[in-house]
């Protein structure tokens, strides 16, 4: 019975967490400027970073979350180069 | 899902309340991120996700793992403790190049954009 529940739940929170992704992809697809869609792109990779946690709990192995931990650290260093783009115009100078 | 039979029913509503409850608060801050009107308005919902909405799915995910193993289960810790020092750090950037790049084209930054 709590079996049932709590995969009922983590589908739901999937549900949501898929319902997030695509206001966030719509606002990437057309956000007025480089900004929002820069913006657009963190939201995403948070929220799928928490779609790969709620994959790891419906499966009980702990691979989703090295995969999580992947997707915030490439997640981190891709919006500080591209907010650093928008500021100079070049990542390395 | 493979030796969750003997999950005890109280874990499995707590897990999957903090669940549910991280979900809609993601499916918040990025509605927000939709609808809000300026760039700097729509800097604040994300945030939502990335403290509030990570933070309970992390907290469930240690319940959850910590009870099925029968043993402390804290390697969450890691992920949260990063989110929790990158996020400012890289909303710092980008608003300060929104700021630059909106200075650069002589616009007001608080001028209702669409």
């Amino acid at each position: 019975m709590s079996l049932t529940l709590l995969n009922a739940a983590l589908v739901m929170a999937q549900v949501l967490l898929a319902l997030a992704m695509t206001c966030a992809m719509l606002r990437l697809m057309h956000g007025p400027r480089a900004q929002d869609r820069v913006l657009a792109l963190d939201t995403l990779y948070v929220d799928a970073m928490l779609l790969m946690l709620t994959f790891g709990m419906r499966e009980a192995s702990t691979v989703y979350f090295e995969a999580a931990l992947v997707i915030g650290m490439l997640g981190f260093v891709s919006t500080a180069a591209l907010a650093k783009f928008l500021m100079r115009g070049e990542v390395i100078e | 899902m493979s030796h969750a039979a003997m999950l005890p029913p109280a874990v499995a509503v707590l897990v999957a309340l903090l669940v549910v409850l991280g979900a809609v608060l993601a499916l918040i801050g990025s509605v927000g991120l939709l609808r809000l009107k300026t760039f700097y308005a729509r800097v604040h919902p994300p945030t939502m996700g990335t403290t509030l909405g990570l933070g309970l799915t992390l907290i469930a995910s240690m319940i959850l793992f910590s009870v099925l193993e029968s043993r402390l289960v804290l390697h969450e810790i890691v992920i949260a403790v990063f989110m929790v020092v990158t996020t400012p750090v890289t909303f710092m950037l980008l608003v300060r190049a929104a700021l630059h790049r909106d200075g650069v084209e002589d616009k007001d930054p608080a001028v209702r954009r669409k």
